[in-house]
């Protein structure tokens, strides 16, 4: 199912765990689908980012992913972070199952969010065409309602299996 | 040395019992004729589906002539439901269930539901138990079936069937168990209990996958699913899996045993090590499920702070197979429906986990579960943003 390398980055996580003088913090995803990503960047005077760390609670992909763009993005400058997609992740760690392609999409979000944080530490707002953190949950495509209206969701529990919904016996 | 190996997903299948395949390897080219044939080929095949039907029937109390064959489970559990269905048409369209029922009922369910049916789905409490007193409320005048498992497949949990079925009895409503995870491992009479149809499947204990029976008791019609050459009473066409029954049979028989010697307490006894353990070992776990009315070889818990898959693959690495019902092991992003229905919130339905035992289980093998899972629940944790590593 898992490509050795996404064995690998899940296995041994590289840049996990909190980083102290982080300068921006990106927090994305949502733990109702069970995919929460949090970035710690310490960018420098000159937008290089120096260190990176991340904490995720998630599957195995989703922890991968995080592992891979902290060794991706590490010692680039804003703009080369920002210009890594979705795609570059899932492709550095040897691609990934249709159904956890998702989760790189996080990890993309992921240096977004953080990136906006830190311009919004310096100027007070995010720059044109950023989405604030926690606003969106595109990664999962929106089916957990998203931000501020998983809570309306929540009241509202379904009482029936979802259709697509398969676990093992 | 080779590393240690420990199958703790005995809910999901079983290893087939030596004995049964033993006593399955003749029947695939040694006595090979069709049992409806009437030649000696024939004869000796016939003569050996006839037997496994008595040792199947044997294990759960029941006559021969009431148990049908059929291939699995789930197969099993669409003949109960829509066979009685459409046999009961013209006294009334409506089903009773359960939220936390296994897909092959619940899909059915919901597929008569698009074809002219009617349904309710019963809640279950934190536990996972159904009650009989709402299962009475929602009893209607043109209710004829209600199906509520034996036990569940995800949490373990035993479901109080002699009350339910009673209560559909006094109300002249059909009663369908799922068994598939109860049947083998929990003693089970049906001259003693109110069920009219019971669901097993041979693979969940220690028999041949793709076999599976369907208890009816006397007296019930069922309308055919499969139609064809009329076998197993007319109700389930098709020339008989002669190997697979017989393997079903001498698994049936194999369990009896067991149930009758007392060795299924040992396997209880390994299961609360197991659990015990566990909330010893790990903060903040919690156990899902009933914690007695559960199956002897069942243990299943939510690990907070963590999402499932991660626990599966790492435990998979140490040579522990265990199962998950986190989102991420299914391939959609809702985590399991049968923990949603406890009540149970998302972020920590993501974080189960679920270790089934098996006969062959042993001292050792819970020993090293517990030396691997907690290191494996501390580094997951380490990386979650929600666990506060200062605590």
């Amino acid at each position: 199912m898992y490509s050795e390398k996404v064995v690998d980055y899940f296995m041994n996580p590289r840049n996990a765990g909190k980083l102290e003088d982080a300068n921006a913090i990106g927090e994305v995803g949502n733990p109702k689908c069970g995919d929460v990503m949090k970035i710690y960047l310490k960018i420098n005077d000159k937008e290089i980012i120096e260190d990176i760390k991340f904490e995720t609670f998630g599957c195995a992909a989703a922890i991968a992913t995080s592992s891979m763009i902290t060794e991706m993005v590490k010692g680039k400058t804003i703009t080369e972070a920002l210009s890594i997609n979705n795609k570059d992740v899932a492709e550095a760690l040897g691609g990934l199952p249709p159904a956890k392609l998702h989760c790189s999409l996080l990890a993309q979000e992921g240096i977004e969010a953080a990136v906006a944080d830190y311009f919004i530490r310096k100027t007070g707002r995010a720059p044109e065409g950023f989405r604030p953190a926690h606003s969106t949950c595109t990664a999962c495509g929106g089916s957990c309602g998203g931000g501020a209206a998983v809570q309306a969701k929540e009241e509202e529990e379904e009482k029936f299996v979802s259709e697509d919904h398969r676990v093992a016996e | 040395m080779t590393p240690r190996k420990v199958y703790l997903d005995n809910s999901a299948t079983t290893q087939v019992d030596r004995k049964v395949l033993e006593a399955m390897l003749p029947y695939f080219s040694e006595e090979y004729g069709n049992p409806n044939s009437l030649h000696a080929w024939g004869r000796e095949a016939r003569k050996g589906v006839d037997n496994a039907r008595s040792q199947v029937a044997q294990l759960i109390g029941a006559e021969p002539k009431e148990v049908i064959f059929t291939g699995g489970g789930s197969e099993a559990d669409n003949l109960a439901i829509k066979g009685a269905a459409w046999a009961l048409k013209d006294k009334g369209k409506h089903i009773i269930t359960s939220s936390i029922e296994h897909h092959a009922l619940l899909d059915t369910v919901k597929w008569l539901g698009k074809n002219g049916y009617d349904y309710t789905v019963l809640p279950v409490d934190e536990t996972g138990m159904a009650d009989p007193k709402e299962l009475e409320a929602a009893i209607r005048p043109d209710t004829i079936l209600t199906s509520i498992m034996y036990a569940n497949n995800e949490i373990g949990t035993i479901e109080p069937v002699a009350e339910l079925g009673e209560v559909c009895r006094r109300h002249g409503v059909l009663f369908h168990t799922d068994g598939v995870q109860a049947t083998g491992h929990i003693k089970i009479d049906v001259k003693e209990l109110p069920i009219d149809m019971m669901t097993m499947a041979a693979h969940k204990m220690y028999g041949p996958k793709g076999v599976g029976a369907l208890y009816v008791r006397k007296g019930i019609k069922l309308i055919p699913v499969i139609h064809g050459g009329g076998q197993e009473f007319g109700v389930r066409s098709g020339t008989e899996n002669t190997p697979g029954l017989i393997g079903f049979g001498m698994a049936a028989e194999l369990a009896a045993n067991r149930l009758a010697s007392g060795e299924i307490d040992n396997e209880i006894r390994l299961r609360d090590r197991l659990i015990g353990g566990l909330t010893e070992r790990i903060p903040e776990i919690t156990l899902t499920g009933h914690r007695t009315k559960r199956l002897p070889y069942h243990a299943s818990i939510c690990v907070k702070y963590v999402e499932g898959e991660g626990m599966l693959l790492l435990m998979d690495a140490a040579g522990i197979g265990v199962s998950s019902g986190s989102a991420c092991t299914s391939g959609s992003l809702e985590p399991s429906y049968v923990l949603l229905a406890l009540g149970l919130d998302h972020p920590t339905a993501h974080g189960s986990v679920r270790m089934t035992l098996s006969k062959d289980t042993n001292d050792e093998d819970i020993d090293y579960v517990l030396e691997k899972f907690p290191p494996i629940v501390e580094k997951l944790r380490y990386l979650s943003p929600f666990y506060k590593k200062n605590q």
